[in-house]
């Protein structure tokens, strides 16, 4: 920490105004305070609310809190990749092999994304802000691991630019920016997001385990896919080999899906993390499951004769994005309401839309991604309204005296 | 002196005072026709015929219309100039017709239409008017022609119905960006062309 500490120390001058490298002086100041807590501190006189934590730690939390999702989505990738072909590499050969996968995805996300956002810090002469650290871990997460690569620099791109930095940088912007990646690839890029050829890397990689015959009777369909499309009214659904499977499948997480929303037990420590350390509202969370469960027992009770809308109330929770949204897009602080009562609305509408998506929308097999952009455009008009509410409340007790 | 205010009359809705991307005129006819280049050209181009058109015959009769019933008058004024272009593109471009179906129609209420003729037809001389007529016609049909340009290309690998995106590059691994298809994709392209537009002038810039 030390010999850390006397590189940045010397090397400060050289980027400070005046010196040879001023230019990069966001460059350096992002890196700096990425490594040390910041001496600078707002000025004694006044009084100012100081917190220890500020928006770097913040977000190292929620980097924290994904890496259980993102360890066991690597090791789920390798476990479906040699189920597809039939074979057994063993535990540590199965994690390697999701992780060599993987890597790609987490490169390919951080270089375009904070590429972008540095030269336009650079540009504008701003500090570099720390946003995309999440979102660049976010955005491999979500999406399916047969994702052309390109596909995936495009897509983040746009979302930086377009839903982050012409709204004026992190904690400005409207949407959530993972999701946005991902909506613009499910818009721009329907056949590589969605279908049954997507979910499970069947081709090797890095040379690894190329051209391998998959088994017969291999599907590739997620559990969600398979019951949204099926043509019976019996909410059945397999694993890629075919054998049925039920709600511990989903819990624990040994399914095609996206990469981290699996494993429901991987999302639920990254919750604890989360709301443990308070940098997410449990609010948010529970009033999403809350909402989720209410529809889908609705639908269960009264809704129309098909599988979908069959599928007990317990496993749409556990299935496809639903937890993952849940716990790490919905808690947003930037784009989630941010009064308390507003939150309860908020999250529990979110989990609501997610499910009608999912169980009237046969175009559709997951909800939870366009159910938080949409709640997105509203956070802002439910804060007003709670707001408003407050004001009125208060200004009856007033006239009354 | 004079030939500056024709100059100003003609070219300033190519740039400063464009319809679309100054004054944000017209934007419903442009998600929908950009699809593909060519509807997009024969739109830019009947939308122009017409302004054109309509701003001479108005300005003609500006003196003698009431000015309690003008808007009625405009409007059965362009209606017939937009029922003739209308006849003339079935009769010599069926096919295009048939693609911009309505929306030929729909320039009846297309709003730089009315602007024009409300803004300057109404108290302009009949040359003038035509000249800001064709301005603000090319100058709405230009935005037309970037934007269907940048959708077709991107969008279906296309321009004009020609394949100009190679082969080998959908072989190795190359998709068309469906989002280009769909209108929201119209809109990011033109804010694109505003956001260059206002980059380049800096003094339309809002504070």
């Amino acid at each position: 920490m030390k010999f850390l500490k006397n590189i940045v120390d010397k090397l400060k001058p050289t980027f400070s105004e005046g010196g040879k490298l001023s230019m990069f002086h966001s460059v350096f100041d992002g890196f700096e305070t990425f490594l040390f807590v910041p001496n600078s501190t707002s000025k004694k006189i006044g009084s100012q609310i100081h917190d220890a934590i500020d928006s770097k730690r913040t977000m190292i939390m929620v980097v924290i809190a994904l890496i259980p999702a993102l360890l066991f989505g690597m090791y789920n990738i390798g476990y479906q990749h040699f189920l597809a072909i039939g074979q057994d590499a063993g535990f540590w050969a199965t994690f390697f092999f999701g992780f060599l996968a993987l890597l790609p995805y987490i490169l390919v996300s951080y270089i375009v994304g904070l590429g972008i956002e540095f030269t336009v810090a650079q540009f504008k002469g701003h500090e570099i802000a720390e946003g995309f650290l999440v979102t660049g871990l976010l955005i491999p997460l979500i999406v399916p691991i047969n994702t052309p690569l390109w596909m995936v620099a495009v897509a983040t791109a746009f979302a930086v630019i377009f839903a982050k930095e012409v709204y004026g940088g992190t904690g400005y912007n409207i949407f959530n920016v993972a999701l946005v990646t991902r909506v613009f690839l499910f818009f721009a890029y329907p056949t590589a997001m969605s279908g049954d050829k997507v979910w499970v890397r069947t081709e090797g990689t890095w040379g690894w385990s190329n051209g391998q015959p998959l088994v017969d009777g291999f599907t590739g369909a997620t559990p969600l896919g398979q019951v949204g499309t099926s043509t019976t009214p019996a909410p059945v659904f397999t694993d890629i080999l075919g054998n049925p499977i039920g709600f511990w499948d989903g819990f624990f997480g040994l399914i095609p899906g996206s990469v981290g929303e699996t494993c429901t037990l991987a999302i639920l420590l990254g919750a604890i993390i989360l709301i443990g350390t308070g940098v997410s509202s449990w609010k948010v969370t529970l009033s999403v499951f809350l909402g989720g469960a209410l529809t889908a027992l609705a639908f269960n009770l009264w809704g129309p004769d098909t599988a979908i809308a069959n599928l007990p109330w317990y496993n749409h929770l556990v299935l496809g994005g639903f937890a993952f949204g849940a716990v790490f897009m919905a808690t947003d602080p930037v784009t989630s309401a941010r009064t308390e009562t507003g939150k309860w609305i908020y999250g529990f509408l979110i989990g609501v839309i997610a499910i009608l998506v999912r169980v009237l929308n046969p175009g559709y097999a997951e909800g939870m991604m366009l159910a938080i952009l949409l709640m997105n455009i509203f956070a802002g008009l439910i804060d007003y309204y709670v707001v408003q509410a407050n004001i009125k409340r208060r200004m009856k007790r007033v006239n009354a005296k | 002196m004079k030939s500056d205010k024709f100059k100003e009359t003609l070219l300033g809705p190519l740039n400063k005072n464009n319809p679309v991307v100054v004054q944000v005129l017209g934007i419903c006819s442009a998600l929908a026709v950009t699809v593909q280049l060519k509807p997009a050209l024969v739109m830019g181009l009947s939308v122009t015929i017409i302004v054109a058109l309509a701003n001479v015959i108005i300005s003609l009769l500006r003196n003698t219309i009431p000015n309690s019933v003008r808007i009625i008058v405009q409007l059965v004024v362009v209606a017939a100039v937009v029922t003739v272009v209308s006849e003339v593109l079935k009769a010599f471009a069926y096919d295009v017709s048939v693609q911009l179906s309505v929306y030929i129609g729909l320039i009846i209420t297309n709003c730089i239409l009315m602007g024009r003729l409300e803004a300057f037809a109404m108290s302009n001389k009949p040359l003038d008017s035509l000249l800001d007529g064709l301005g603000n016609g090319i100058g709405y049909a230009w935005i037309l022609i970037v934007v269907a340009f940048f959708r077709e290309l991107l969008g279906s690998g296309k321009l004009l119905g020609f394949q100009i995106i190679p082969e080998s590059f959908y072989e190795a691994g190359y998709v068309d960006n469906g989002l280009m298809m769909m209108p929201s994709m119209a809109l990011i392209l033109v804010a694109c062309i505003i956001w260059v537009h206002r980059y380049i002038n800096k003094d339309l810039q809002e504070k």
